[in-house]
């Protein structure tokens, strides 16, 4: 079995565990805030790991290249409140031209 | 019979929840489309980018496995950075939980229809979820989801080489743009920074996928170690 399908199939029945367990174990009851709170900030933690890592990470280096004028065109698309693919496309867009230009 | 006497009946409540998810369809077929092009991009095959959409139905975090498996990192690694961005669906369907049908097991087939955008339609009142409207708009959501990765599947088939389009930009600016509404608050603000600032000094240290669960970790320690 390759790592995709490993990975694919742990990450479905994960998901189905955690959705399911809020209806199936806990019925009504609430959860003690301070894990609530917790649980709230592991996204944003997460995301912006992800954002360095696929902005300047490159095997195990960090680089500046193109990339990084994406995100920063994505930020400043963000900042004027466009809609989410038009974030993408800023993004994509600015990279490409970027690479064709430097 | 009348509306105003009884409620709207079963099925015009899931045909509701249907056309309010239909705005949020169109994005999520264009974010299907975007994750099919991501995964081919990452080196993942195209029927297991499909089966991804259609079992996991979870847009960030299957972006963030095919991100780490696309950089190099191990299967642990991706399931877990998946699984950490996911763990939001606890409190999200346990807030669904009074409103989903009994008996269990269709409690918890339900739930698997919860994400954020059919939460969000379903919540007539904050707090109260209307279930006729979740299964409609995630069903609406669900479809569009996975059609969405067929396309770009498809669609990345006859691009040769994805960089020179800068699509590689992609998914930073995807993660960006999830995380740009969290920040409102300032304990959530410090959250992303000290998980940027870990990631950025594991990355050129750790293998693949490690600096994401370090840095998300060393944050709620901090969190925790904060608060008492």
């Amino acid at each position: 079995m390759t790592s995709t399908w490993a990975t694919v199939i742990l990450v479905g029945l994960a998901t189905f565990a955690i959705k399911a367990a809020g209806p199936l174990l806990l019925g009504g009851r609430e959860l003690p805030p301070r894990l609530r709170g917790m649980l709230d900030h592991l996204p944003p933690a997460l995301l912006a790991a992800l954002i360095v890592t696929q902005a300047l990470g490159d095997e195990r280096r960090l680089t500046l290249d193109p990339r990084l004028l994406g995100l920063a065109a994505a930020a400043v698309a963000l900042a004027v409140r466009a809609p989410v693919l038009l974030v993408l496309v800023a993004a994509t867009a600015t990279t490409a031209l970027a690479r064709l230009l430097l | 019979m009348s509306d105003a006497i009884h409620p709207a009946p079963d099925r015009r409540r899931y045909r509701d929840g249907m056309r309010a998810a239909l705005p949020l369809g169109l994005a999520d077929l264009a974010f299907g489309t975007w994750f099919g092009v991501l995964a081919h991009t990452a080196g993942m095959g195209n029927v297991a980018a499909v089966v991804m959409s259609a079992t996991t139905f979870a847009g960030s975090a299957q972006f963030a496995a095919a991100s780490v498996l696309g950089a190099g990192g191990s299967v642990v690694a991706a399931v877990i950075a998946a699984v950490m961005l996911n763990l939001r669906y606890g409190p999200i369907g346990l807030s669904a939980a009074p409103a989903v049908p009994r008996p269990r097991w269709r409690a918890a087939l339900t739930a698997q229809l919860v994400v954020d955008e059919s939460w969000a339609i379903a919540q007539r009142e904050p707090g109260r979820i209307d279930h006729h409207l979740l299964i409609g708009a995630g069903l609406a959501l669900y479809a569009s989801w996975v059609g969405g990765t067929a396309v770009g599947m498809l669609a990345v088939g006859l691009i040769a080489d994805p960089e020179r389009l800068g699509l590689d930009a992609a998914a930073p600016a995807l993660f960006l743009a999830l995380l740009a509404p969290q920040l409102g608050s300032r304990s959530r603000l410090l959250a992303a920074a000290c998980g940027a600032a870990v990631a950025l000094a594991l990355q050129p240290v750790a293998p693949a996928g490690v600096p994401i669960i370090a840095a998300s970790l060393a944050c709620l320690a901090g969190l925790v170690r904060g608060r008492r």
